[in-house]
């Protein structure tokens, strides 16, 4: 068995934005609910006993605990390498120079868009302004800085824009995500879902890009895999790289797990690390092939992508056992072309007020 | 693109290496971990902006004495060249 990569620290739910496309969970995690301080600092404890590396924190907004700082410090001293994914938007110059004095390794900061109007249209909130304050704050520290950009059909088109802002601040990586479809993203779907021409755009841009920031940012594309050929690993297998711990210390495999039926899922409360990690039913549910279905059983490709991810198979087909359906071998590939073909074969997106469906805030 | 022997290599900004007491010393960086054996750890240990590529390279020599010193070099210089690649190491 491996061991876990990272360790996803889930710190709250709570978020001074409200992202249409929110990985989170359509049922939010009340604060009440949330681990204490000690709590945590057990888990990057075990966790890095268990040889876990990175912890990665993130929400909500990591930055909305008021025991952020030493949180940071908790992780670090345990010997884990600690990265903040944010907004940026709870945060000023002097709490960014307490992260990084209690040992912040890496500050990845989210972007709606590349213009403020995109920004509140997506968030919910105005937010483009204090993102690039805090990349002016960042230039005074020596950490390593990745910016985020989630894209989808309502921004593609501010690419270049994008890559402006990446130029002038030349994070060591930039990361262009694709929305992927669970929870808020799902529901948001039509609106969200890129043209196969704007994913052609993002594709050559992107390329052309790479050649002109060689060794200077290093840029990953998260493609959108409605239109893969092969599904993508489920963060890497399932229960193979990493372990998420949501605000109330619930044990998952990945960001979306907890939708998934008939799966019991442990809590940090009752169990160490480890024994959820090597021996819990949650975490053995998908590792090795006993479980799979065909056509994944005897494919070449099952040591490589492990069947994709159960929460899009469950999501879309009903059965976390069956093949992801966006992958082209799936027998339930139709399915995903048919809501291709929506969104490409419509003429032209009439310029009506799109309903979406923001994430609210937990109590 | 092969480095200059007068650079001097320094660890990219979020880049570090594991505390000492950690059994498999390794390379972290944002969403990526190298593992450091034998000679790519005191390369690495080295890369403080400090030594120029050179300086490191003798010391290497003097380490790995049974080795040909052309070759060692070579080898340095493809090592670093690829941890410029993956921006775990930047030149002062």
């Amino acid at each position: 068995m491996t061991t876990p990569l990272a360790l996803v620290a889930e710190l709250t739910h709570r978020c001074p934005l409200h992202c249409v496309y929110c990985s989170n969970p359509l049922e939010l995690t009340k604060r009440t609910t949330e681990l204490s301080t000690e709590t945590w600092s057990r888990i990057f404890r075990e966790a890095a006993q268990l040889g876990v590396l990175q912890a990665d924190f993130t929400g909500g907004e990591p930055l909305a605990r008021p025991d952020i700082i030493e949180l940071v410090r908790a992780a670090r001293q345990a010997g884990l390498y600690v990265s903040l994914i944010t907004s940026g938007l709870p945060l000023d110059e002097a709490k960014l120079a307490a992260l990084v004095d209690a040992g912040l390794d890496h500050f990845q900061l989210s972007f709606q868009g590349a213009r403020e109007e995109t920004a509140q249209e997506i968030s919910g909130t105005q937010t483009h302004r204090q993102k690039l304050r805090v990349l002016e704050w960042l230039k005074k520290h020596r950490l390593g800085v990745t910016l985020n950009f989630v894209i989808h059909r309502q921004n593609i088109h501010e690419l270049e824009e994008m890559l402006s802002i990446v130029e002038e601040h030349k994070p060591g990586t930039v990361e262009f995500a694709s929305v992927q479809y669970y929870g808020y993203a799902l529901a948001n779907r039509s609106s969200l879902l890129p043209t196969r021409e704007q994913l052609d755009f993002c594709v050559s841009t992107l390329r052309k890009a790479e050649e002109r920031l060689k060794s200077k940012t290093r840029i990953v594309f998260v493609v959108p895999d409605y239109y893969a050929k092969y599904p993508k690993p489920c963060v890497g297998g399932w229960g193979r790289k990493l372990m998420l711990i949501s605000p109330d210390g619930t044990a998952l495999p990945c960001h979306a797990a907890a939708i998934l039926p008939e799966i019991q899922f442990e809590n940090v409360m009752n169990k160490s690390l480890r024994e959820i990690w090597k021996s819990s039913p949650s975490f053995n549910k998908f590792r090795g092939d006993d479980w799979m279905q065909e056509p994944c059983k005897t494919c070449d490709r099952h040591e490589i992508d492990f069947g994709g991810c159960h929460c899009q198979a469950f999501l879309l087909t009903g059965d976390a056992t069956a093949t992801d359906p966006v992958c082209s071998l799936a027998p339930t590939r139709p399915k995903v072309d048919a809501i291709l073909a929506t969104i490409n074969n419509a003429q032209q997106f009439a310029p009506t007020r799109i309903e979406w469906v923001y994430r609210p805030n937990p109590t | 693109m092969k480095p200059e022997l007068n650079a001097k290599p320094r660890l990219a900004a979020g880049v570090r290496l594991n505390e000492k007491t950690q059994d498999q010393r390794m390379l972290l960086m944002p969403e990526r971990a190298l593992r450091l054996n034998g000679p790519s750890l005191e390369i690495v240990q080295l890369c403080d902006g400090n030594h120029t590529i050179q300086q490191i390279a003798e010391k290497l020599h003097i380490l790995y004495s049974k080795a040909e010193p052309r070759r060692i070099t070579d080898d340095l210089l493809g090592y670093l060249a690829l941890l410029h690649d993956q921006r775990a190491i930047d030149f002062v």
